[in-house]
């Protein structure tokens, strides 16, 4: 058990290790520094100086190690285009992914589970029928598509809701929110629908294919000979051994809706660090590409270990697994 | 060389004849998707012939006729049956161009990583060992990030690296980061159906007259894995095609000067408030509607030939 997590824990360091080479390769191909910060006509005593100053006389391994201890600490330089601390920036943009992705979260679940168990349960009717083929749609229509049409209807046609921006933020220390409000929840509600449309179309598949699974199964044969009722072994039998595998791919799911997020922040001009990071692949921005690419991949990392370990914690099968591979 | 025609005219009557057909015109839905597909890959590839104007000759663009609504609407005109953009060019010329271009760059990709997910699934199973063990780990890295999201920035280390990416680079960039994420379930699937073939006394017959390695992969064991491949790739080819387009609404797909649907809907999105709504709709639903037939033909296929997936 505790050799499993350990041999995790392991690998997802070496998977953030090789994360890290790329984005300190990056820095190699992207031209020299030096000629960037001191322009073309600096001497050539002065290009020396500043070389030796950053360290980049010293040998690639010397650099990298100086990188990751630098990437740990949260220091990844200062970005090329803003002339600030790439840090800075980006824990100035995290507070709006962050909002945006849980509540497009909560949206998702919220409304995929119900749907995927009402298709599951009524398979055949019309309604179902109906569900799935929209849901089939959902699957298709590419996120960035369904940010337009929902500009398109409800900030165009309707002029319901705004589309772009946080509106009205309330600054909590360093955590700035739109969640207390109302403005703050009118500009959130078209970026978090665009962002939730395809997990809601996936979820609702994913409980309706379980759901289907587990009903056809012995024990809620049993249980209808045992003359439960139809809620009971619905929600109390069925729906309960269709979560898990539920929430798992939620949990994994979670990591995507951060990475989708760069399409939403786009489309709605929502000021997170996709954007940041949109805007930096255009412009070359190798700090704060390198930056994103470390913090993307720890987020990544981290989701699929906490959701391992928590498959260990409700499959009692997997521990007797673990163990006895780990002999 | 002679024999070839009639070769594959056997094969077609064959197939017209086989069980994967009958179940094929016997399915609506397989049916219309094919026809849809098919009227959408006919558009694209025959857009030369068929688009009523050249969108991108300038010569032939007339600025009086910008921002045209689409026939049915007034103030329409029937000269361009979906309107026209910001700079009269039509609309409808544009999108069977901009089809021909997220199909070539979605195929190209596809055929990319057929390529090399099929080599190095075949590769994985067939030796195994250590070779097998280190492809199968890098597989589960990609795996555990979303395509979208290893594409984008695969992209923008291209970017980065040639960062005067003009056309031909830019193409290559691109098709190289959608198919640098897409061949992962190849490799994991003709690994899992090597690693069965390989047991296989037809395998060890061939390994025993002395017949090489390759010799025996190319010609042996992989006619008999095609068959997932097949329903992968016309998976894959819808996601490609979807991936080319987000990545080129970015605005970091292909070049401007030869916009894909992507692009159209990105250029579209500025007229969104200016109430020129069918400047981004109809690349919109032309590329849903790409993806959607491709997605139930591949739905479709996976039912009928029933592969093994991984």
């Amino acid at each position: 058990m505790l050799a499993f997590i350990l041999r995790r824990l392991a690998q997802a360091v070496l998977v953030l290790l090789m994360v890290a080479l790329c984005a300190f390769a990056l820095f190699q191909f992207v031209g020299d520094p030096v000629v960037n910060l001191l322009g073309q006509d600096a001497t050539p005593e002065q290009r020396q100086q500043l070389r030796h100053d950053l360290g980049l006389d010293r040998s690639a391994l010397a650099q990298f190690v100086r990188f990751v201890v630098n990437a740990v600490q949260g220091e990844f330089g200062i970005s090329l285009r803003q002339g600030r601390e790439v840090s800075a920036l980006i824990a100035e943009r995290l507070p709006a992914t962050v909002e945006l992705s849980f509540v497009a979260a909560a949206i998702a679940l919220g409304l995929g589970v119900p749907l995927g168990v009402y298709a599951a349960l009524k398979r055949g009717r019309p309604g179902a029928q109906a569900l799935m083929a929209i849901s089939l749609l959902g699957v298709s229509l590419p996120t960035f598509l369904v940010g337009v049409l929902l500009i398109l209807v409800f900030s165009v046609h309707l002029s319901w809701l705004p589309s772009f921006g946080r509106g009205d933020v309330v600054r909590l220390g360093s955590w700035t929110t739109g969640l207390l409000t109302p403005d703050g929840w009118r500009h959130l509600a078209l970026p978090a629908l665009t962002l939730a449309a395809f997990q809601i179309a996936l979820i609702m598949r994913l409980v309706r294919a379980e759901m289907l699974e587990v009903l056809r199964a012995d024990f809620i044969r049993f249980a209808r000979a045992r003359g439960l009722s139809n809620r009971a072994i619905h929600f109390g039998h069925a729906m309960k051994n269709t979560l898990v595998p539920v929430l798992t791919i939620a949990g994994l799911q979670l990591g995507s809706l951060i990475a989708f997020s760069i399409i939403t922040e786009t489309v709605f001009q929502w000021p997170g660090m996709g954007l940041l990071f949109i805007q930096a692949v255009q412009f070359a921005d190798v700090p704060v590409m390198a930056a994103y690419l470390c913090l993307i991949a720890v987020i990544f990392v981290a989701i699929n270990l906490l959701v391992d370990l928590l498959y260990l914690a409700v499959d009692p099968r997997l521990r007797i697994d673990a163990a006895g591979s780990m002999r | 060389m002679r024999d070839a025609v009639p070769e594959i005219l056997r094969r077609l009557i064959g197939f017209r004849e086989s069980d994967l057909w009958l179940r094929f015109a016997s399915s609506p839905m397989a049916v219309a998707a094919a026809l849809v597909a098919l009227m959408c890959i006919g558009g694209a590839v025959f857009a030369g012939v068929l688009a009523p104007h050249q969108p991108f000759d300038l010569a032939t663009l007339e600025l009086a006729d910008s921002r045209l609504p689409p026939a049915w609407l007034s103030g329409g005109s029937s000269t361009y049956l979906l309107g026209t953009d910001d700079q009269g060019r039509d609309i409808l010329s544009a999108l069977m161009y901009g089809a021909r271009i997220s199909l070539a760059v979605g195929a190209a990709s596809v055929v990319l990583s057929v390529l090399a997910g099929v080599s190095l699934g075949l590769v994985s199973g067939y030796f195994g060992g250590t070779l097998d063990a280190l492809i199968m780990r890098v597989c589960d890295v990609m795996l555990s990030f979303p395509a979208i999201l290893v594409a984008l920035l695969i992209d923008g280390v291209g970017r980065a690296i040639f960062p005067q990416a003009h056309d031909a680079l830019a193409y290559a960039v691109l098709i190289t980061a959608i198919s640098l994420t897409g061949w992962v379930p190849y490799a994991r699937t003709v690994r899992a159906a090597t690693m069965v073939e390989r047991q296989k006394d037809y395998v060890s017959a061939a390994r025993i007259i002395g017949v090489g390695s390759l010799r025996i992969m190319r010609r042996h064991v992989l006619p008999n894995v095609l068959g997932p491949v097949l329903v992968l790739a016309t998976i894959q080819l819808a996601s490609a095609i979807l991936i080319e387009a987000t990545l080129s609404f970015l605005g970091v797909g292909v070049p401007p000067t030869s916009p894909s649907l992507g692009t159209l809907i990105r250029v579209g999105n500025d007229f969104l408030f200016s109430g020129e709504w069918w400047i981004t709709v109809f690349p919109g639903a032309l590329l849903v509607l790409i993806a959607l037939s491709v997605n139930v033909l591949g739905d479709w296929l996976r039912d009928a030939l029933n592969p093994r997936l991984l």
